[in-house]
């Protein structure tokens, strides 16, 4: 672990355990699902943030009690290579949205500490740069899933596109 | 006269090479995607298969083959093209079985047939999972002239790889004919792959 990230992490425990750790009462969650890979990989967890408040707020990762490390990341492409990279925090402007789909910004659940199966619902408490929290329910999804398999298709699908089109 | 013949040598064998790819239907085959016809080598390697045999291309001849690089602890990207390619598969009907998916690890040192065989067949029955050491996948890399790079690790060991985006599709024969880039539309990969597999455009 870098020292950044060390000092982030421990700035965000201290948050969310504290007794300030408020809820993040303008922010609404849906089409959060996970993509489950087999035995103990690394799994993708998208989810769409709307902010009904006044306030801009940012993602700025989540805690689970089923995986032990939750990381916030961006897939790019770039001269044609994919990569993956960790990113500080997320922004959901006031009274708009940020999206959190494949091939762009997602949550990444490493070391599962039991096995998650498709059709099980996992719980992560989504965290906010401002201290406030929101739990939040994820749907685990089979690997060839293409979205949270609640109709309404990924923005990505809609055009057709192949994987690593730029992030939201 | 020597040397006239070797100069023209290249350019007879250019127009070979063309006659041979034209020659098997008359007029070439309306690719929608980037057409590589001619200008990458033929599908070959030496690796191992998710079942832990040896394999190398020839054991792929008869069928169109999707090539595509990548790792089992890649979450979001690899994951997503895969069952993009699984969406393909399931458009294409029953020709699907002339098909296989190709997944070669580019990470050697976590990737086991064990590993790939289960992550490959979480998305589609016809993928393969091919591992090898780091030269043979390297070898393959450079001759689709592909990369892959092996990021710093983080203290508690994990590391991501950097790796190319392209699906290389081959031929019956093993010959490259189209390469799909991140932003091509499944319709056109799947108009592409059925004029490599309908027996009756390409016998
Ligand atoms: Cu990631």
């Amino acid at each position: 672990m870098k020292p950044p990230r060390l000092s982030l992490l421990l700035a965000g425990l201290l948050l969310a355990g504290g007794a300030h750790a408020a809820a993040a009462d303008h922010v609404r969650a849906s089409h959060a699902w996970i993509r489950v890979l087999p035995g103990a990989l690394p799994a993708g967890a998208y989810v769409t943030l709307e902010n009904d408040g006044d306030q801009p707020v940012a993602l700025n990762g989540a805690d689970s009690t089923v995986y032990a490390d939750v990381m916030l990341h961006r897939s790019s492409t770039a001269g044609g290579m994919s990569r993956m990279s960790m990113v500080d925090s997320l922004d959901v402007p006031a009274h708009g949205k940020a999206v959190l789909a494949p091939a762009g910004y997602h949550l990444m659940l490493m070391q599962p500490k039991a096995p998650v199966k498709a059709g099980d619902t996992v719980r992560l408490t989504l965290k906010f740069t401002d201290g406030s929290t929101l739990a939040t329910d994820f749907v685990a999804r089979p690997a060839n899933a293409m979205d949270a398999g609640d109709g309404h298709a990924m923005p990505a699908m809609d055009h057709g596109a192949m994987p690593h089109a730029a992030g939201h | 006269m020597k040397h006239r013949r070797a100069r023209y040598l290249p350019l007879l064998l250019l127009l070979a090479a063309g006659l041979l790819l034209g020659g098997c239907g008359g007029a070439p085959l309306p690719f929608r995607l980037t057409n590589i016809s001619g200008h990458m080598p033929d599908l070959d390697f030496k690796l191992t298969d998710d079942n832990g045999k040896p394999v190398t291309g020839a054991d792929y001849r008869g069928k169109v083959v999707l090539l595509y690089f990548g790792y089992t602890h890649c979450p979001d990207v690899c994951p997503l093209t895969l069952a993009q390619l699984h969406v393909v598969m399931q458009r294409l009907g029953p020709l699907a079985d002339g098909a296989r998916i190709l997944f070669v690890s580019v990470d050697p040192a976590r990737d086991t047939p064990a590993i790939m065989h289960a992550y490959v067949n979480a998305f589609d029955k016809r993928a393969v999972g091919l591992v090898g050491d780091a030269r043979s996948v390297e070898a393959l890399s450079k001759r689709y002239r592909s990369a892959f790079t092996r990021e710093p690790s983080s203290a508690d060991g994990a590391y991501e790889v950097s790796h190319s985006s392209a699906i290389y599709v081959f031929d019956k024969r093993g010959r490259a004919r189209v390469l799909a880039t991140p932003s091509a539309s499944q319709d056109d990969l799947v108009h592409d792959l059925h004029l490599l597999l309908d027996p009756g455009i390409n016998p």
